[in-house]
């Protein structure tokens, strides 16, 4: 446990001791809050009684926005992984038109998403969703074909079926290498959610940076950019200990990079 | 009875190269048979027709009494590596192999124990394969091939990745605990005095086209010992397998 926690300080160090330079910059400067406010400027800001309720009001939409269309999302990535995976022939027919969903820029899909769907969550959780389901397409496919040979024919040999081949040495083979790709969703949900928000409805956090934006009030601005990088920061977090607790298997060497190597 | 296994005048070929070219053998009820023949010679070919992965072009497979041609999931197979599946522990790898041949949850969680613990690997049943030694994995992979309901124990080269101390001691030990079994076992292996210590049959074949050069009934009583090494006899057999496996010797290196 006390290595975890040394390994966790440096990156915090740095942080507070780039705080404190912006600090002393602003303050040495004297540059003026609109611009750059310092850290406890919008520390101050954030904990207004006319700021907080609302800083804590739009988080929470943030929150169930991105874990909605997170989780639906990498719902879908495993389905779509698997009948890519199982129907015959789907692996060639399918990766032109998986690049395809992804090479339209998502800012181009919010307004057709928002004509179509209309300003509810609606929209904006689909737009989460063809953002995450990707990486784990993509990485699950990888995981579900490269099997261990000498597995596959022994397993041939012995007589197990399709299905058996499937669920017993190509999915749980797959699930490492799933939990890479969801990390990655993990940290495109927020990013995802926080633009959808921007550009219509009436909550979340990228409504709110928004509305400050357009006020001029820029320490709200940071106060509210701060709760996003903290909540994707955490989003992470959760994704590699989620890892952690359901692939118990893998040596403990082998574990440390989260990558699933060939075994 | 039926034999566990008649091969007849099987012949397989991969494009225009012949690979088996016409094997007839048998593996009688609890009989224990050794294949050897050069590196290459269509052994692993073989088994692979004799666990219905590859089909045979000419001949027949009959299995325990029936026509197998073509048909997977009759015989218990030792391959190798060990194949144990990562994400499963010892015991859940028994289990998995006893449940694809068809033994129900709970009959197979008791198999999977009992035949551990009467090896005296029962305090590996909860652990991940990762946990054990190459030699250990091995074990459990016979154990598991063992305790599969199937009357045809396929080994194939089960102790080649193993360094020659481990390898020994695996002989001594498959030989004691297939001593008290006495299952149909086929193995496929390099090595003429591993052959020759396990086996009631060993079976030569050629280089590729693999035919069946010879048979050589070994006449040493059970149980054995490891002091079987030094007799004359043991060393008699030897020479004449080792013989008939001579490269340069009847131009049996062709293509």
């Amino acid at each position: 446990m006390g290595n975890k926690w040394l390994k966790g300080w440096p990156p915090l160090a740095v942080i507070a001791l780039l705080a404190a330079a912006w600090e002393a910059a602003v303050r040495l400067f004297a540059v003026e809050p609109y611009i750059l406010p310092s850290p406890s400027a919008i520390v101050r800001e954030a904990m207004q009684p006319n700021v907080w309720p609302r800083l804590e009001m739009h988080t929470l939409a943030t929150v169930w926005r991105t874990l909605a269309g997170l989780a639906l999302g990498v719902l879908a990535g495993i389905v779509l992984a698997a009948v890519i995976h199982l129907v015959p022939g789907a692996r060639r027919a399918a990766p032109p038109l998986l690049v395809l969903s992804q090479s339209v820029p998502y800012i181009v899909l919010v307004p057709l998403m928002l004509i179509w769907l209309g300003f509810g969550d609606g929209p904006k959780i689909v737009l989460i969703m063809l953002v995450c389901f990707f990486p784990v397409t993509v990485a699950m496919l990888t995981g579900l074909r490269e099997c261990d040979p000498a597995l596959r024919g022994y397993l041939a040999m012995i007589g197990a079926d399709r299905w058996t081949m499937f669920m017993r040495l190509e999915l749980p083979n797959a699930v490492p290498y799933l939990f890479s790709g969801f990390r990655v969703a993990a940290a495109y949900s927020v990013t995802t959610t926080v633009a959808a928000e921007w550009f219509g409805g009436g909550s979340g956090l990228g409504y709110y940076i928004k509305l400050s934006y357009s006020g001029f009030e820029t320490a709200r601005v940071f106060a509210g950019t701060i709760i996003i990088v903290a909540f994707s920061l955490l989003m992470f977090g959760l994704a590699g200990l989620a890892e952690r607790l359901v692939v118990r298997w893998k040596p403990k060497a082998e574990r440390r990079d989260g990558h699933a190597a060939g075994a | 009875m039926p034999p566990a296994l008649e091969a007849r005048d099987v012949v397989k070929s991969y494009g225009d190269k012949p690979v088996l070219d016409g094997v007839s053998l048998t593996v009688g009820d609890g009989e224990f048979v050794s294949l050897v023949g050069p590196s290459g010679s269509g052994k692993s070919t073989l088994f692979r027709v004799i666990g219905g992965l590859e089909p045979a072009e000419r001949g027949e497979i009959v299995i325990d009494g029936q026509r197998a041609n073509g048909r997977r999931g009759l015989i218990a197979y030792m391959p190798q590596q060990a194949s144990l599946l990562p994400w499963r522990t010892v015991a859940g790898n028994i289990e998995l192999a006893l449940g694809i041949a068809g033994v129900p949850r709970g009959e197979a969680r008791k198999l999977a124990r009992e035949g551990l613990g009467r090896v005296g690997l029962g305090e590996y049943a909860d652990a991940w394969p990762h946990m054990l030694s190459g030699g250990m994995q091995q074990r459990v992979s016979f154990i598991r091939a063992l305790l599969s309901p199937r009357k045809l124990m396929c080994l194939d080269e089960p102790f080649g990745a193993l360094d020659a101390l481990t390898r020994q001691h695996m002989q001594e030990w498959l030989m004691s605990i297939w001593e008290e079994h006495r299952r149909a076992v086929l193995l496929v292996t390099h090595s003429i005095e591993e052959a020759l210590l396990l086996s009631d049959r060993v079976v030569v074949l050629s280089a590729r086209p693999a035919r069946v050069l010879r048979e050589f009934a070994v006449p040493f009583g059970r149980p054995r010992g490891a002091k079987l090494w030094k007799s004359p006899e043991f060393a008699e057999l030897r020479d004449a397998i080792y013989e008939l496996l001579k490269p340069a010797g009847a131009g049996g290196s062709r293509g």
